[in-house]
């Protein structure tokens, strides 16, 4: 019969419990979490990433909705657990709702320590620890301003890396004369230290805070030396503390944390306590790797097994990127202790081993951290390093004679060897899965492993296990690279601009570590498009990165003339406009005038020198580029629609027109066409264009992801809105969505197919803060956008596009 | 050798490319992003493509009709592709750029 299990807290070590639970027990239990947040798991160790702006919430979710679901688990969102009633077995919320247990697992986590100085209870002091605070600092940073950090540990130090990020000024202020102390000795800490002032993060060491100043909100903060900081935000990551109230309302045996044995069990053997919450010989811990391996064990336990959970050694990385540092155990010096030291200085490079009986006992890394698993594998088991001592520091490719190259370091590491800190997975497991489930991507290792899944750094390593594993059958290039000139995907290097700021095509290729010296006629044109969508006011176009269609504004052909499709707003033109083409045409004897299918006038054969008169003439009568050319809005199609046809249920002629005055003259990822059809029977064509609309008596439905070129796809619908000004703004919000996510060159319904249709319906439908982010961000990027090239240039611009050097006869050329 | 003045360097835009129009055809001339300038005839051997209209990188051009890499060092078609362009000298004389039309010169007569 099904035992009834609940579980208090939503955090990452249950989770991993139950993932655990359901593989070795499956349908067990009926599962029931009380969840204090009102959101699903999410990987807590990645928020530093988030706070940065290097990944979104999105990407840190460990179970979706889904999941639970198919688990058959109860997820009460938002339900904070305020008594334990164990006379009744029964656990209630403070909302009321409340579940009966067989057995309970306390999984309540930590709290952090506010220091209870003067001024702590401030608007603007926070702390650091789930995606609320994150919210809330990313609220504060978009004003700009200064943000002291008070702690200055991995967790401050992420947290002052991550405001920095978001273009805050950031103040560290630390107790101890160095930063880490407790993972990293004075000579890391002081590279360390030096690596986050060149970030342009102060930091003051030895520095007591006094008191937060302010009267309603943080102003700034005073030190106990009688300096002033000011300051808007005051983060304090000074420390955790157990979270063990409710535990100890009811009666468990609760020290520092809530006691627990090799079991997991608390004093009452049907309640178990798991993750930051417990206190296992003696030790909280605060880190991921032993809080998981606990969750094995306390699996294994619900499931009827009796694994013993015996504590954990931890090590630790710092999520700065950038900056590489792995620091494992003990380095304080003491005399029956020696080092081991390497130190190359213009290279960036600290090593230290501390050894104790011939046995690694501390690791600290600065710079090149890649034999940080191998002196932690070393550590952890004890081995007698006596034989390789010698060459120890230099790292595992230097043991045995010749160097080895790191696929044969690899290749030589025990089968029980640690791959992946964070979740506890080896070697051997990750071969083993490879081959019997048949794995050929990372994500499939990282689905079934789990191994790199959490804080990523030990990805490289997974690679090169898939390598060894695989052979010739595993394609590391699952991302593609954008082009030969880089390893990267276009993805990546998305990401990497905005993580770090890159704002020149040079700083992008420099930064990245471009192969070639300029590039290519892929990558350029991307790059260029990728800095115009990312940084709207401060990129200056480079138009030598552009083809020559966007450069000279007009669409070549294959006899090096071009051709001319001045705007005509959703199709709608006028006697007076007509005449001026006429005139166009019959001045400048252009031989071929044809109606494109996107309901406009195309001139072709026109020579380049000519291009500037054409466009004045056409200019005078009031017409603007067409973008014909552009990897950006095209052409709006419409039908008459109400204000003429006897089906029409909407103005799409008025709608189709106000959207492409909207949007004209934005650049996208690759071209996008809209239509906008005044009924169901969709005389405009709405639903085979990158987006359509097809207009109903109730409002208007919106489509998009259609195509029709080298595929043909009927659109997908995004949904329905009631209002004109609801269609405007959602269609621009996806928009932005496809130009901020896109790939260069990838059309809209490629990009939908890639991020998937619910999640964009669910952040342009239902997220309406996301959507009127979206919007905003577009509205911004328009002011610097609609500006009407061919005006520009019959003003002058780029003049020398359309000349020749110089016109040469033979005669001339007489030297 | 037969030296035309066309210019100055600055009259090409950096990792562009202008025109020379001489009797016997279109020459393009091409400056790349270290300032070396190229010469050679605006013609791709592949369609009769404008090389001057395509997008310079390193010391090759692509040409903007079916993206064909030209070297602008050897004028041949590099990668999978197979073809020749003729290339005419250049010279930079503090700034100032020469071309050389001898060999235009002889086919034209």
């Amino acid at each position: 019969m099904t035992e009834k299990l609940v579980i208090i807290g939503n955090g990452m070590a249950p989770g991993r419990m139950l993932e655990e639970l359901f593989e070795k027990a499956p349908g067990a239990y009926d599962v029931t979490i009380f969840n204090a947040e009102p959101r699903v798991n999410y990987d807590r160790i990645m928020l530093s990433p988030v706070l940065s702006g290097e990944k979104s919430f999105d990407d840190i979710v460990i179970h979706d909705d889904a999941w639970y679901a198919r688990n058959g688990v109860t997820l009460l969102k938002g339900a904070r657990v305020t008594e334990i009633d164990r006379e009744s077995r029964k656990v209630t919320a403070a909302d009321g709702r409340s579940a009966t247990y067989d057995k309970l697992v306390i999984a309540t986590g930590s709290t952090p320590i506010i220091i209870p100085v003067p001024g702590h209870q401030l608007s603007g002091v926070l702390a650091y620890r789930d995606l609320d605070d994150v919210d809330r600092m990313l609220e504060i940073a978009r004003k700009g301003g200064r943000a002291i950090v008070i702690g200055g540990g991995l967790l401050g130090l992420e947290a002052a890396y991550g405001l920095k990020r978001q273009g805050m000024e950031v103040t560290v202020i630390h107790l101890m004369p160095t930063i880490m102390e407790r993972q990293l000795d004075p000579p890391a800490a002081y590279m360390l230290k030096k690596a986050l002032d060149d970030r342009g993060i102060d930091i003051i060491t030895k520095a007591n805070t006094k008191a937060i100043l302010g009267t309603d909100k943080v102003e700034g903060i005073e030190l106990d030396d009688g300096r002033i900081i000011p300051g808007e935000m005051v983060v304090m990551a000074v420390g955790i503390r157990p979270n063990s109230t409710l535990a100890r309302a009811a009666g468990l045996e609760v020290n520092r944390g809530i006691v627990v044995d090799d079991g997991m069990t608390t004093s009452d053997p049907d309640i178990f306590a798991l993750g930051e919450c417990a206190e296992h010989r003696g030790v909280c811990y605060g880190l991921v790797a032993p809080l998981y391996e606990s969750a094995r064990a306390l699996a294994d336990r619900l499931a009827g097994g009796s694994a013993e959970y015996q504590g954990s050694v931890t090590n630790t990385k710092l999520k700065v990127t950038g900056i590489n540092l792995f620091s494992a155990g003990d380095f304080a010096e003491a005399p029956d202790r020696e080092e081991i030291v390497l130190r190359d200085a213009s290279a960036g490079v600290y090593k230290r081993l501390v050894l104790k009986d011939n046995r690694i006992v501390g690791t600290v890394l600065y710079g090149d951290t890649a034999d940080g698993s191998w002196f932690f594998d070393l550590m952890k088991k004890g081995s007698d390093v006596s034989t390789m001592r010698d060459t120890l520091i230099f790292g595992q490719s230097f043991q045995g004679g010749a160097p080895l190259d790191p696929m044969a370091a690899v290749a030589a590491l025990p089968d029980d060897a640690e791959i992946c800190g964070c979740n506890g997975v080896c070697k051997g497991k990750i071969t083993s899965t490879i081959t019997g489930k048949g794995l050929t991507t990372l994500n499939e290792v990282r689905a079934h492993t789990k191994a790199s899944a959490s804080c990523g750094n030990c990805t490289g390593l997974v690679e090169q296990l898939m390598k060894l594993t695989l052979g010739d059958r595993y394609n590391p290039a699952a991302v593609t690279p954008m082009c030969d000139c880089t390893d990267l995907g276009h993805d990546d290097v998305r990401r990497l601009i905005i993580a770090k700021g890159l704002k020149t095509i040079p700083a992008v290729m420099q930064e990245l570590e471009w192969k070639t010296s300029c590039g290519c006629a892929k990558c350029r044109p991307a790059l260029n498009y990728y800095l115009v969508c990312d940084w709207p006011d401060e990129y200056a176009d480079d138009y030598q990165s552009r083809f020559i269609n966007e450069r000279v504004h007009a669409n070549i052909q294959k006899d090096g003339t071009y051709s001319v499709v001045p705007r005509m707003w959703g199709g709608v033109t006028s006697a007076s406009e007509l005449r001026a083409i006429a005139d166009v045409v019959d001045k400048f004897q252009v031989p071929m005038v044809k109606v494109t299918g996107g309901q406009r006038i195309d001139l072709l054969g026109i020579q380049k020198e000519d291009l500037p008169a054409v466009w004045a003439d056409l200019g005078k009568a009031g017409f603007v580029s067409g973008q014909a050319y552009a990897k950006g809005l095209r052409t709006v199609k419409t039908c008459v629609g109400s204000e003429w046809c006897r089906f029409g249920t909407q103005d799409s002629t008025a709608l189709g027109i106000r959207l492409e005055k909207f949007m004209w003259g934005s650049w996208t990822p690759a071209k996008l066409k809209l239509a906008v059809s005044g009924c169901p029977r969709n005389c405009a064509e709405a639903t085979c264009k990158d987006i359509g609309v097809i207009c109903v008596d109730s409002g208007f439905e919106i489509h998009f992801a259609g195509a029709a070129g080298l595929e043909i796809k009927g659109t997908e619908v995004l949904g329905q809105v009631k209002t004109e000004d609801e269609a405007l703004e959602h269609i621009v919000a996806l928009t932005q969505m496809y130009r901020e996510q896109g790939r260069y060159l990838e059309r809209i319904y490629k990009w939908a197919k890639r991020v998937g249709l619910d999640e964009i319906r669910r952040q342009i439908m239902d997220d309406a803060e996301k959507r009127k982010g979206y919007f905003d961000r577009f509205v911004f990027s328009q002011t610097f956008a609609q500006v009407d090239p061919w005006s520009e240039r019959v003003s002058g611009k780029d003049k020398h596009e359309f000349k020749p050097l110089v016109v040469t006869g033979f005669s001339e050329a007489a030297e | 050798m037969t030296w035309v003045t066309i210019g100055r360097l600055e009259d090409i835009p950096v990792r562009g490319a202008r025109c020379v129009d001489t009797p016997e055809g279109r020459i393009a001339v091409f400056r790349t992003a270290d300032n070396q300038v190229f010469a050679m005839e605006d013609s791709c051997p592949h369609k009769r493509g404008p090389l001057s209209q395509g997008i310079v990188h390193g010391t090759s051009v692509t040409c903007p009709l079916h993206n064909w890499v030209i070297s602008l060092e050897s004028g041949s078609a590099q990668g999978a592709d197979v073809g020749q362009v003729r290339t005419m000298a250049v010279r930079n004389d503090n700034g100032t750029l020469l071309l050389d039309l001898a060999e235009l010169r002889i086919a034209a007569e």
